[in-house]
């Protein structure tokens, strides 16, 4: 069993004795391949940047091994494995979420300072306002959103299907596959590789491995699936479902490009002005469609009423709102390119179809807090579930905006200001960030089998943290946004334009400095989030006896089960 | 409904496939029609593609992130007419693989900044924009001052954006590393084959100021330079729709 010294042992021998021998050795070729590819990268391209990324795989391809090396030589697990649940790469990916989270909102709150004092640049050009956006935005969106949505989707589904993970590889693939694909694009931004497609930026070496790693992560939920004990298939899975599937269509179709050799970084998009143009947007408004709300849904509607003790309050608005969301959602794009050059036609069809989202994005909203019913002295005494409460009363409240931010009258005044920057961060902060803190402080003692919390206190201070962050940085940008709007369509009395652009600019800098201290309060919430989950973890704690009872249905024979692992 | 429902999912390959059916729909019927209909993108004879000098500026543009704060997309509202041009077309950024269009202005709008003012001046501000702006937040691009462009490889890129559809010709391709070159160097050999290639009105020029070397300041200002101008569609078109 693995206990308080987990972390010791991360990766090393207690998680790499619980795969099987045969396991190990794919996992060992798998890496294998890996490093060579990265030293054929680093071959190919030589004299290029592509040279250091090829070096950045092999490296991550060798730490791994070393890791699987030093317990390469254990016995095979015992059969009994098969009669729990498989949770290390869970257990994994939430402190590889809560890592990059620190990492994402520190460079966050970095960002949000250059804008007030620029010279924080220092005259190094991977500190630069533009090298580090990639960085925070992918850091957050993908290593913690990301990270945390795979840890948990592999916990909800085994739980909801009350089924073990089909084989104990495919999970440590996806999870530290797409980590890799984190590190190179992180690392590429930094150097100056960018596509420059917003939420979309890795180069197209990376967009492949990504590919793969997703089609393995689909591969897994068909086959736990197809060995349910559920007859149903349980809604959050229609999410992670949608999530997943949905996010490798527009990954593929947005990131088609041409390189210029096998041994340059660099690409050029295979679509070119307007139909590049509304391709993006497709792409980017359906991953906060897909990435940022199907998959958080998912958490949503498993943690959420788990945690509240209460069944979800209607099982018909469940299905009018994912369909409605699926359906709808991948038709709002437009609604990013008001007044441009794009078809007029195509506006319209955008924005008509954002102002019907609106229902079923507050059908969710709405059954999440009517779960709450007969709960709500629980929200008041349990910080965790507030977090989630908290959690749909931002994602209607954020819904609600975009949908009138995608009216075009609204939009031309609210684009290309900070009002866009603060609707973003008012469904990042208090929708996903949210959904993402709260469902992790219930998953832990469950995965650490520990009887609670290290700190219920601090899990108090980290929710009026993050709320305080939240409310500031949104506030602050609402201001500057629609200040700046106005300023920019102000005329005088003798019908000239009223400011100049830098006049608008001068009048930003005091929400500038503001949004940076939201933003400084959010990251020191997340600091006590990991202080607090990281001392839950390690501190030795007395066996849950609730745990007992967390297994799989009526477990067949071990022979059966050894034959569909790999 | 709800008994169909009942139904599908307790079948997942169903559910998959309703997924995948349901989620297409949109991205469909909006953006295939784009590929087709032939009023998308307007008409413009005369307009040129990047030259090789210019398509490095680019990529610097794009390495650098400057898309974050500068949209390339004038809208059709009458302020943004008056304060930075005629609205942008879609057939002006037909050969950008990917569109710049932007989605935020923490700076203006540069999607006519060609032109608009001299290299000297693009060059002071991209090494310290507060010496000439005292409020501006833009960072400090000293770097590129001090980094050689590398245009070895530029014949590949060309290559690439022809196969992506940019009408380069094998003549630019095979020359490309000798044009770049020459547009930033008047009084060098090359300079005469660039506008040969590219047009009389190519802009060939000293754009750092320094003749000795070739710096990715060079390539950075050509492409600022050359902004809202490979076609003037849009300044002979009858701005109609202004809101």
């Amino acid at each position: 069993m693995i206990q308080g010294t987990w972390i010791v042992q991360c990766g090393g021998v207690g998680m790499v004795a619980q795969l099987t021998a045969l396991e190990r050795t794919y996992a060992a070729i798998i890496l294998v391949c890996v490093i060579c590819v990265g030293v054929a990268m680093a071959v190919a391209g030589r004299g290029d940047l592509m040279a250091a990324h090829g070096w950045i795989v092999a490296l991550f391809g060798m730490v791994v091994m070393a890791l699987l090396l030093r317990g390469i030589d254990a016995p095979d697990p015992w059969e009994e494995r098969f009669r729990e649940y498989y949770d290390d790469p869970t257990k994994v990916g939430i402190i590889l979420s809560l890592i990059w989270g620190v990492i994402g909102m520190f460079v966050g709150v970095w960002v949000a300072a250059l804008l007030a004092w620029p010279d924080l640049t220092f005259d190094a050009a991977w500190a630069s306002f533009g090298r580090l956006r990639p960085v925070h935005t992918s850091g957050v969106i993908f290593g913690f959103g990301g990270n945390a949505l795979i840890a948990t989707s592999f916990h909800v589904l085994q739980r909801t299907t009350r089924a073990r993970l089909p084989d104990q590889l495919s999970p440590w693939f996806v999870l530290l596959g797409y980590n890799l694909f984190c590190v190179l694009a992180a690392t590429g931004y930094l150097m100056g590789l960018t596509q420059s497609k917003e939420y979309a930026e890795p180069e197209w070496y990376a967009d492949l491995w990504l590919v793969i790693v997703w089609v393995v992560y689909f591969l897994i939920y068909l086959r736990t699936l197809a060995r349910r004990r559920e007859p149903h298939i349980y809604v959050a899975n229609w999410y992670y479902m949608a999530f997943i599937l949905v996010v490798a269509i527009l990954h593929i179709v947005n990131n088609l490009a041409v390189p210029v050799s096998i041994g340059h970084a660099k690409s050029y998009s295979l679509f070119s002005g307007v139909q590049d143009a509304m391709t993006q947007w497709w792409y980017g408004h359906n991953a906060v469609a897909f990435f940022l709300t199907a998959g958080f849904l998912g958490m949503l509607y498993y943690y959420l009423p788990k945690r509240a003790g209460r069944p979800i309050y209607s099982y018909r608005m469940s299905i009018i709102s994912f369909w409605g969301i699926t359906f709808m959602y991948m038709w709002a794009g437009s609604h990013h390119l008001h007044y441009t050059a794009l078809p007029h036609w195509v506006q319209t069809l955008g924005m008509v179809f954002s102002l019907v989202l609106l229902v079923p994005s507050w059908a969710s909203a709405g059954n999440a807090l009517l779960t709450l019913n007969g709960a709500w002295h629980k929200v008041r005494d349990d910080a965790v579930l507030r977090f989630m409460m908290l959690a749909a009363i931002f994602y209607g409240i954020a819904t609600f905006e975009g949908s009138f931010m995608a009216i075009r009258a609204v939009n031309s005044l609210s684009h290309y200001t900070d009002w866009t920057v603060g609707h973003v961060h008012a469904g990042a902060l208090g929708w996903v960030a949210m959904i993402t803190f709260g469902s992790l402080y219930a998953l832990v003692p469950w995965m650490w089998k520990r009887p609670a919390l290290y700190s219920a206190r601090l899990v108090e201070v980290h929710f009026w943290l993050a709320l305080a962050g939240t409310v500031v940085y949104v506030f602050a940008m609402w201001n500057s946004g629609i200040t700046q709007g106005l300023m920019w369509r102000t005329y005088d009395q003798n019908g000239t334009l009223a400011y100049s652009f830098i006049d608008t600019l001068v009048a930003m800098h005091p929400y500038y400095i503001a949004r940076t201290v939201g933003g400084l309060l959010f990251l020191a919430g997340a600091v006590v989030a990991f202080y607090n989950i990281w001392m839950t973890i390690s501190r030795p704690a007395p066996v849950d006896e609730g745990a007992a009872a967390d297994l799989p249905v009526e477990p067949p024979a071990p022979r059966a089960w050894a034959q569909a692992g790999e | 409904m709800f008994n169909f429902h009942y139904r599908l999912e307790r079948n997942a390959m169903g559910l998959v496939l309703a997924i995948v059916v349901v989620a297409s729909i949109g991205g469909l019927i909006e953006i295939a029609p784009l590929f087709t209909i032939d009023e998308t993108v307007e008409d413009a004879p005369d307009m040129r593609v990047y030259t090789p000098l210019e398509l490095a500026g680019r990529n610097i543009y794009i390495r650098e992130g400057c898309y974050a704060c500068h949209s390339q997309m004038i809208r059709t509202l009458r302020d943004e007419v008056e304060r930075y041009g005629p609205y942008s077309l879609a057939v002006e950024s037909k050969y950008d693989h990917p569109m710049l269009w932007g989605s935020k202005r923490t700076g203006p709008d540069i999607a006519r900044l060609g032109g608009k003012y001299s290299n000297e001046w693009h060059v002071a501000h991209l090494y310290n924009p507060r010496d000439l702006v005292p409020e501006s937040k833009m960072p400090a691009y000293r770097w590129l001052m001090r980094n050689a462009l590398k245009i070895g490889d530029l014949g590949e890129h060309l290559a690439a954006m022809r196969a992506v559809g940019v009408p380069y010709t094998d003549d630019m391709i095979a020359n490309a590393t000798a044009d770049a070159y020459g547009q930033a160097n008047p009084d060098s050999a090359q300079s005469a084959g660039v506008t040969a290639r590219y047009g009389e009105s190519t802009n060939v020029s000293l754009f750092d100021g320094k003749p000795e070397t070739l710096t990715e300041m060079d390539a950075i200002v050509a492409y600022l330079q050359i902004l809202g101008r490979l076609t003037d569609v849009a300044q002979k078109t009858e701005q109609a729709n202004v809101e």
